[in-house]
């Protein structure tokens, strides 16, 4: 879905989201959060969205023209990875989101993007975003009808075999569901690779107000929760206590 | 009528500029809504939870969507006392409103000790003693259960303040007129009502509790006419005013509040629906009391009509 707002266009760094309130009555109550996923020109910005329940189903029946309750930027985004460093994307599903917004913010095109999908139909096109030519995007898909017939990870797995020797200058940027952010991080700990993770949470206001979307850090010292709105949605893979999850 | 409603309240000894307050939890310490609300606009902000010790909180998910309403079991997370001294006072001592620091403890002695901590502080407008939290495990709503500790602690709070006592009450309870009237008897010199009620909600794939804390407290428009009822009931026993809290969205149901006699209301759940909702809700009440001819939003407390 493409919204107009030059104001947040302006503002957002990949990798912040926004508190969309479907509908303008009481049910459903709360905003859902939705990573911005890029832009379009200055004045409009994307998000993607699948229809899991009600407050998707009346985001799909918002008309052309419609207006929403947009909140946002919100969240810390992604720092841009220094030039000269290989750009690994690894997104699962609706995870491909902020990466590419990210993807789109990067200067430097040495991205390799890997994502995966249950099927062939439900890969997500980059196609409405501009200025990402140049990009080395590869598939997974479960079913095995598009790409490697397998995990995401499988595909990241195999190029960091093929590429170890630069480990040292990759950073990654992964977004999707648990099971492939647990394993991604493990991974990218084991070959100690920078990582950084986009997390989802319920949320309830976006601001760090209400304190709903806590996630527990890996370092009691620090502080036993970060509040995913507000310290995140972006983390540093070794800041978050991964088991717990 | 042209002139400007006067929407000026008293609570007790609390004089507020309008009506209209954040409820405790809701509205952090201010400084999250700062782009959007100006708190200086507003009546009053109760500021999150605060405790002795720093409170790290319940286990996530802490929250869940429920029909027209939400359940939370956040656990007080809070910096604690020390903490908010140093990072959060001296910015609020700069506001131009009601600032009421909302005050948890353990035991009645962390009450106590809460209570002389702040007391005589400047910036601190009043204090609104949580005897309610549905969320923690010891403390909070055992307190505000029974009438005679309910009572006791009130009693703890106000020997130990200079300020203002306002004690928030559980709807969790039999009969909230024994605990209204108890609070009262103790020395209160306002009470907030309603706290959250207690919910749960089940995942029927997993079958496991949606909320790590098992029950959570429902907030939100689903729990407001009981909220009403409950102020009714209150406003009915008591002398000292009543703050109405449950579900407030708009103008409207601040207006429910008040003709069932509540001198002020908190918004609570409305900030994360809409972050401007104290101000649109401010902006209504100015309105209706204009098309009504109220001079002066006072008139409207208690102003319920019933069919003798």
């Amino acid at each position: 879905m493409g919204l107009r707002s030059p104001e947040i266009v302006a503002d957002a760094k990949p990798g912040q989201f926004v508190m969309i309130r479907v509908g303008s009555g009481i049910e459903p109550l709360l905003r859902r959060p939705f990573s911005i996923c890029g832009r379009q020109g200055n004045d409009v910005f994307l998000v993607l969205y699948r229809v899991v329940g009600k407050g998707t189903a009346i985001m799909a029946e918002t008309e052309k023209g419609g207006r929403l309750s947009v909140l946002g930027p919100l969240g810390n985004g992604f720092e841009l990875p220094k030039p000269g460093q290989t750009v690994v994307l690894v997104a699962g599903g609706i995870g491909v989101a902020p990466l590419f917004s990210l993807a789109q913010a990067v200067k430097e095109k040495d991205i390799q993007f890997m994502a995966g999908f249950g099927s062939s139909d439900e890969i997500i096109r980059m196609d409405p975003i501009n200025d990402l030519n140049g990009i080395n995007i590869s598939f997974s898909t479960d079913d095995g009808t598009k790409g490697h017939a397998g995990l995401v990870t499988d595909l990241l797995d195999e190029y960091l075999k093929k590429n170890r020797d630069r480990s040292d200058s990759m950073s990654l940027f992964i977004c999707g569901p648990l099971p492939m952010l647990k394993r991604v991080a493990a991974m990218a700990l084991d070959h100690n690779i920078s990582c950084h993770a986009s997390l989802e949470s319920a949320m309830a206001c976006g601001l760090g107000a209400c304190q709903g979307c806590a996630v527990r850090s890996s370092s009691q010292e620090k502080t036993e929760f970060y509040h995913v709105c507000k310290d995140g949605p972006v983390f540093p893979i070794g800041t978050i206590d991964w088991n717990s999850l | 009528m042209s002139s400007q409603p006067d929407l000026r309240v008293k609570l007790g000894p609390l004089d507020l500029k309008n009506p209209v307050i954040t409820a405790s939890g809701t509205f952090g310490y201010g400084r999250e809504y700062k782009d959007i609300v100006d708190p200086n606009l507003l009546g009053g902000i109760i500021l999150k939870g605060l405790s002795l010790k720093p409170r790290a909180g319940n286990p996530p998910p802490r929250i869940v969507e429920t029909p027209c309403g939400m359940l939370n079991a956040i656990g007080l997370a809070n910096m604690g006392l020390d903490a908010f001294m140093k990072q959060e006072l001296p910015r609020l001592q700069t506001l131009d409103t009601a600032v009421i620091a909302n005050i948890y403890g353990h035991s009645i002695d962390e009450y106590g000790e809460l209570a002389a901590a702040l007391k005589g502080v400047d910036g601190i407008s009043a204090i609104e003693v949580n005897i309610s939290c549905p969320n923690v495990e010891r403390g909070g709503m055992a307190f505000g259960t029974d009438p005679d500790v309910s009572a006791e602690v009130t009693g703890k709070v106000v020997r130990n303040t200079d300020k203002p006592v306002i004690v928030k009450l559980s709807p969790n309870v039999k009969d909230i007129r024994i605990i209204a009237k108890a609070v009262e008897e103790a020395g209160a010199h306002a009470l907030s009502l309603i706290n959250t009620i207690t919910g749960m909600a089940i995942d029927i794939e997993t079958r496991a509790p949606k909320l790590a804390n098992i029950t959570g407290g429902l907030s939100g428009p689903a729990i407001r006419p009981v909220a009403i009822h409950m102020v009714y009931q209150a406003v009915q026993t008591v002398d000292i005013p009543v703050i109405g809290v449950g579900g407030i969205m708009d103008s409207r149901d601040a207006l429910e509040f008040l003709i069932a006699g509540a001198h002020a209301v908190q918004v609570g759940t409305a900030n994360f629906v809409a972050p401007r909702a104290t101000l649109d809700i401010l902006e209504g009440l100015k309105i209706f009391c204009r098309d009504n001819d109220v001079a002066q939003i006072s008139e409207l407390i208690g102003s319920l009509k019933i069919a003798e």
